[in-house]
């Protein structure tokens, strides 16, 4: 177990090259050269879009008068929901949103009409003459009143293994609470946009900054009313996405599209941060019930939990979203008896939508403070049951899918390895002793996230690779890259398997008329899925290149071929033959160079009618120990040090998944501490720019963080055995949550701090005082 | 027209001088490399470099070209990505891409330029200065440890440098162009032939931009507007008849960089870092923060505490007014329409105790939840000769603590003193709940900030309050 620093130097099995390959996109980004869809050179006579949103959360629509808007210089057209040529309907999972609102409106922030218009300040003018009347209608913001309400967005699931009830009367230790989690906003650094032109056969191509190619595409020939074919959607690269441009990309990409198939200019539609932060929607606050019952061993023998999932206004990626938390109920626990249920409850808030973790870390957030809720109470340390239920193979999980090559107690155990529990502990209570204002405190997270999208369907992908006659490729899959490296992992896989320089590859935009029918680059998947249609493209022209140099180029039939570095080897001894070469000899007798390759997850199924399956094509582990310091004078906090042992497999580009892990630690503390979403009962955000909103700066974040490469055999469902990364390593953040209770209750005992996330700055003087 | 150098090129435009240099170089120039990231000068992608002339000196400085006037380039040198982009990346490039620093990428511009800014400040070198440097720039993906990384091997760097900075080693160590040796005397030339822009007739007075173009961005970019940023009369700080005078359009980076006013504040650095970022600083003038009269103004609560006193002026005639009378109620000002404040100026006693406290959110680049700042000095007996007390936050406009401080005046400082004193404080108080916290924890924030100013003076009066469980 080594730190990153060391390993990169000294433990790099095989094609060192490659595995140190970094993120390939880095010199673009550091010269400014990267095109986002704002940079996208535009075509003469384009449009600029502008949106009429709710000034109020929930009423009816009693008149609108955009006669005189629509007057004004500049102003081209403004489209109502009466303009839509077909659908209008943006709604992903259930068709329940309307892309321009029709007689009602159910958030402040819904788009109501599109103004078109030759420049910004036209359709900023344009903007202040639109009248409107609203009569409003009552308004919910908290999901438990949504429920007790009837408002749902979809069906309320429920998991069950064992018999919790029955189990409960076994237990010594029985406690029930609640816990909330807030949501979060994803402050991509790049705000949502597209820009669409008009094409031939009445078509539209749109440049879209999603996470969703075919997202967009779908919603785009919906509301025009055209078939998928007559939409080319065209993605470079995202400017940050974290989820928030998984589904609700598809919006903005309608709205330009509509204005350039409408008026067959070019339209661009590029929000403003405030826009965006009003009119999209977050991470799903949660508000849970947890009961929890343990034997006289501290084993958790039942566990019970209700999960109010606050949807929003419409149904989005929520019912999704409410499944994984379901999913990750018990995190990295093994509990013989679950019973955990989740509403999807409608608001009159934007519709909420995924965010990395995609309600796992929700799920996560309750099962972590039912643990603590009990430790506190009889008054042990909340690892030693923590680590008491850790999960093992062989164990069952409340759908049904048995853990196999678990490394939960593997993670755990190296952390204590590394780090005396006994002795930080013996540290902070000295600290604690001797200071009257300042108070330490430290907690571990463990973390157990299914690799998968939790729809089976969606575990597909297809890449394209072309070579081109001169012996350079490039390289078009379904995913995006949006900064977790994407690009580079394909190039690796791509490189690795033609046995070629990386210099002779290209990645493509992501472009659904070269791949079709994308899964969105979710799910910590894409690298996986992606990865393994470039493999078996790849594969295809290897093969075919083999027998042309077996049967056409040489005579050696039984003869073993292998292409690497560029050179052709037979029988393992190099030939004459180079890539450049052998690659225009193979055209000249009209081999096909191109490929298309498909992947589609094999072994997992889940059963919703039953809620049993094996959903997962397997599991990420890892935990981390969170040491943070309060000011108990002004109520603020500093994370002194986050330490993490992470399951990466047999990680194939170490620097890029690094990053990701850091990265994801950092935003997980934020959610956890100072990010915190203010609507008021009117259903206003008052965190509404990034004055108001705060999410970590240079100087907040740990002081120390360390990630350790947990060594694993990996696992062969993943690309290359490099296990997915993007998602799980969020979820350690939550460790900052309990380490600044911990150090609150330091200071005052007697403290009743809610589980309610975030602990921001006021929380914690308030439970001081 | 604005006449200006854009990283190797003279450029003449007729644009408004209100609209931004982040609008002028993307959709005028096509330089897309600086993005847009929220418009209010609160996250760094947006970020150039703007060179100009300083006793003589080229200085180049961070900004955000979001907030930045068109007609505040006049006469500069205007840097983007693409003004030090060469054949090779530069070493602050390498070092963003060996440490992995860029994820998505969008950010990754503003920390190159702030990073950039840092090698070319002559005196910078160490890791706190780098680090310091990006403290405006927010990074949603990386978790800024690789960031940190590259800002280590810069200062290492910068380390191994002979002496001062100058041109000629930026230039010959590849930092940036050569092109840049050339521009102090491109920027003489260009100040001799350059045309007033302002417009006399013009009411909307603009410093640094960094408040009304956030808040008045359509406003400003449509107006006739007087450009007062670089005028000379109103930069700069003095030391004249025992008193410290400021003049209007001295940025928060001008007076925190003021040998006078350092010696004078031991602990204005940690102060200071408390305010905003680095690029808002460079550009934030201490007028423009207490004209704005926002009632968590940094620097006006500040000053506030220094009993400071402002000259207005309407070009015919001169008075002065104290900070503590210029607030009326919610954005009211005893002003009137024609005159703008020239200087803020204050006397310090020599014993004076002073401190500055600020609680948000975020500690760094946010704006306060409450603030609040204190000064006072002692008698040889202990009791409290003088004191000023203000506070943001807990008031419709930053609050002089006026009965709170007739309360404290001739007391000794004790556990009783201080008890009374915050009654008495919570009687002149009236927080709101809003984004930045509810009433009741802005009423606590500001109990424990005031005690916080005294702390220094009897830790045991703290714990005497603070660790009695009745309090």
């Amino acid at each position: 177990m080594d730190t990153i620093k060391k390993e990169k130097f000294t433990s790099l099995p095989a094609e060192p090259d490659l595995k140190s390959l970094g993120n390939i996109d880095a010199p673009n980004h550091v010269t400014g050269r990267s095109m986002y869809v704002d940079d996208i050179p535009v075509m003469e006579g384009m449009l600029f879009l502008k949106i009429f949103d709710s000034p109020i959360a929930h009423g009816t629509i009693k008149s609108i008068d955009f006669a005189e808007a629509e007057k004004m210089e500049g102003v081209v057209k403004i489209f109502s929901c009466k303009d839509i040529p077909g659908e209008n309907q943006i709604g992903g999972i259930i068709p329940d949103e309307p892309l321009l609102a029709d007689h009602e409106v159910h958030f402040m922030g819904q788009p109501i009409l599109l103004i078109a218009a030759e420049n910004e300040d036209a359709a900023e003018d344009a903007l202040a003459k639109i009248k409107i009347e609203i009569e409003p209608l009552p308004v919910i913001t908290d999901p438990r009143v949504a429920f007790a309400q009837g408002k749902l967005l979809s069906a309320s699931r429920k998991f069950v293994m064992g018999d919790a009830a029955a189990a409960f009367k076994n237990c010594k230790y029985i406690f029930e609470g609640q816990a909330s989690t807030n949501g979060q906003e994803h402050l991509y650094l790049e705000t949502q946009g597209a820009y669409a032109y008009p094409t031939e056969h009445n078509s539209v191509k749109v440049f879209s900054s999603t996470q969703g190619p075919t997202a967009v595409q779908r919603t785009v020939a919906r509301v025009l009313g055209v078939g998928m074919n007559s939409v080319e959607v065209d993605v470079s690269r995202l400017g940050g996405g974290f989820g928030g441009k998984e589904d609700q990309a598809s919006t903005w990409g309608a709205m330009a599209a509509l204005a350039s198939y409408v008026l067959k200019r070019p339209a661009k539609c590029i929000l403003h941060r405030m826009e965006d932060m009003r009119m999209t929607g977050k991470r799903n606050p949660y508000s849970s019930d947890y009961k929890i019952g343990l034997d006289e061993t501290y084993k958790i023998i039942a566990y019970e939990a209700t999960f109010y999932q606050n949807g929003g206004a419409a149904a989005d990626l929520s019912p999704a979203i409410l499944e994984r938390t379901l999913f990750h109920a018990t995190n990295s626990y093994f509990i013989p008896n679950v019973s955990v249920t989740a509403h999807s409850c409608k608001t009159n808030l934007p519709p909420n939508t995924a965010f990395r973790g995609f309600g796992g870390p929700q799920g996560m957030f309750v099962i972590e403070s039912a643990i603590d809720h009990v430790a506190k109470s009889i008054g042990i340390d909340t690892n030693i049951i923590q680590r008491k239920n850790m999960m093992d193979d062989g164990d069952e999980l409340s759908y049904g899918q048995i853990v196999h090559h678990c490394e939960a107690k593997h993670c755990w155990n190296k952390m204590e390895e590394h780090y005396d529990l006994k002795k930080i502990k013996e540290e902070v209570n000295a600290f604690n002793n001797s200071n009257d204002f300042y108070k330490k405190g430290f907690s571990l997270m463990p973390v157990c996230f299914g690799i998968s999208f939790t729809n089976t369907m969606m575990n597909q992908a297809r890449a394209l690779v072309h070579i081109y006659s001169d012996g350079t490729v490039g390289v078009s899959t379904g995913g995006v890259e949006m900064g977790q490296g994407l690009n580079a992992k394909m190039m690796q896989v791509a490189a690795a398997t033609l046995g070629i320089s990386t210099s002779k590859i290209k990645l493509e935009t992501t472009n659904t008329t070269r791949v079709a029918n994308t899964s969105p680059s979710a799910a910590s998947s894409t690298a996986d899925l992606n990865g393994k249609a470039v493999l078996d493209a790849c594969r295809q022209i290897n093969e075919r290149l083999h027998t042309f140099i077996k049967t056409e180029l040489t005579d050696k039939i039984d003869s073993s071929i292998e292409i690497k570095n560029g050179v052709v080897y037979i029988d393992d001894e190099a030939s004459v033959f180079n890539w450049k070469n052998l690659i225009q000899q193979a055209f000249m007798k009209r081999i096909s160079l191109s490929a298309k390759g498909h992947y589609a997850t094999p072994i997992i199924h889940f059963d919703k009618t039953i809620e049993k399956g094996h959903p997962f094509a397997y599991h990420v582990y890892g935990t981390a120990l969170t040491q943070v310091t309060v000011d108990c004078l002004r109520g603020t906090y500093e994370i002194d040090a986050v330490h993490a042992v992470h399951d990466f497999g047999s990680s194939m580009n170490p620097t890029v998944d690094l990053g990701q892990c850091e990265g994801g630690i950092v935003q997980g503390i934020g959610w956890m501490t100072m990010e915190e979403i203010v609507y008021n009962e009117n259903g206003k955000l008052l965190s509404n720019a990034l004055s108001t909103y705060k999410i970590p700066d240079i100087y907040s974040v740990p002081k120390k963080l360390d990630v350790h490469f947990l060594h694993t055999a990996g696992n062969d469902m993943a690309i290359l055995k490099s296990k997915a990364v993007g998602e799980p390593p969020l979820m350690y953040g939550i460790g900052a949550y309990f380490a600044i209770r911990n150090a609150v209750l330091a200071f005052n005992p007697k403290a009743a701090v809610p589980y309610a996330a975030p602990i921001t700055p006021e929380k914690v003087l308030m439970n001081l005082y | 027209m604005i006449s200006f150098i854009l990283n190797n090129q003279t450029v003449v435009t007729n644009q408004p001088s209100g609209s931004t240099v982040l609008d002028f170089v993307r959709y005028h120039k096509r330089l897309s490399g600086t993005k847009i990231g929220c418009r209010e000068g609160d996250c760094g992608a947006c970020t150039i470099l703007v060179g100009d002339r300083e006793d003589g000196k080229l200085i180049y400085r961070s900004m955000t070209s979001c907030l930045m006037p068109l007609g505040n380039a006049q006469g500069k040198h205007i840097v983007t990505v693409e003004g030090i982009n060469m054949a090779d990346l530069s070493p602050v490039q390498q070092a963003m891409v060996d440490t992995n620093g860029t994820q998505c990428g969008f950010c990754t511009i503003g920390f190159v330029m702030s990073l950039t800014g840092f090698v070319m400040n002559e005196t910078a070198k160490n890791y706190q200065q780098a680090i310091a440097s990006i403290d405006g720039n927010i990074c949603r993906c990386t978790g800024y440890k690789s960031i940190e990384r590259a800002a280590e091997m810069l200062s290492e760097k910068m380390n191994e440098k002979p002496g001062e900075t100058t041109m000629d080693w930026l230039i010959s160590n590849n930092f940036i162009p050569a092109y840049f040796n050339d521009i102090a005397n491109r920027l003489q030339q260009l100040k001799t032939t350059a045309e007033n822009i302002n417009d006399e007739n013009g009411t909307l007075i603009i410093g640094g931009g960094t408040d009304l173009i956030v808040q008045k961005h359509s406003l400003v970019k449509r107006s006739a507007t007087n450009h007062v940023f670089d005028t000379a009369s109103l930069k700069g700080v003095r030391f004249e008849n025992e008193k410290y005078i400021i003049g209007a359009s001295t940025t928060v980076t001008d007076f925190a960089e003021s040998i006078l006013i350092q010696n004078n504040f031991p602990d204005l650095a940690k102060h200071i870092k408390l305010v905003s970022s680095t690029p808002i600083r460079n550009m934030a003038t201490i007028a423009g923060n207490i004209v704005n009269a926002s009632p968590i103004g940094d620097m006006t609560v500040f000053f506030l505490a220094l009993n400071a006193e402002i000259t207005l002026s309407n070009h015919a005639t001169k008075r002065s007014v104290l900070l503590k009378d210029f607030y009326k109620g919610y954005k009211q000002l005893d002003k009137t329409k024609d005159e703008f404040i020239e200087s803020i100026s204050f006397s310090l006693p020599s014993a004076a105790v002073f401190n500055f406290e600020k609680v948000c959110k975020r500690t760094h680049l946010d704006i306060a939840s409450v603030n609040s700042a204190c000064m006072f000095q002692l008698n040889n007996d202990g009791t409290i000769e003088d004191v000023h007390l203000a506070a943001g936050g807990v008031a419709p406009f930053p609050k002089y603590l006026f009965n709170t401080v007739a309360f404290l005046k001739n007391k000794k400082i004790s556990a009783a003193t201080l008890k009374e004193g915050i009654k008495i404080m919570n009687e002149e108080i009236a927080p709101i709940s809003d984004a930045r916290g509810t009433a009741d924890y802005k009423r606590l924030l500001l109990r424990q900030l005031f005690l916080a100013h005294f702390a220094g003076i009897n830790k045991n009066v703290l714990k005497e309050i603070l660790l009695q469980p009745a309090f």
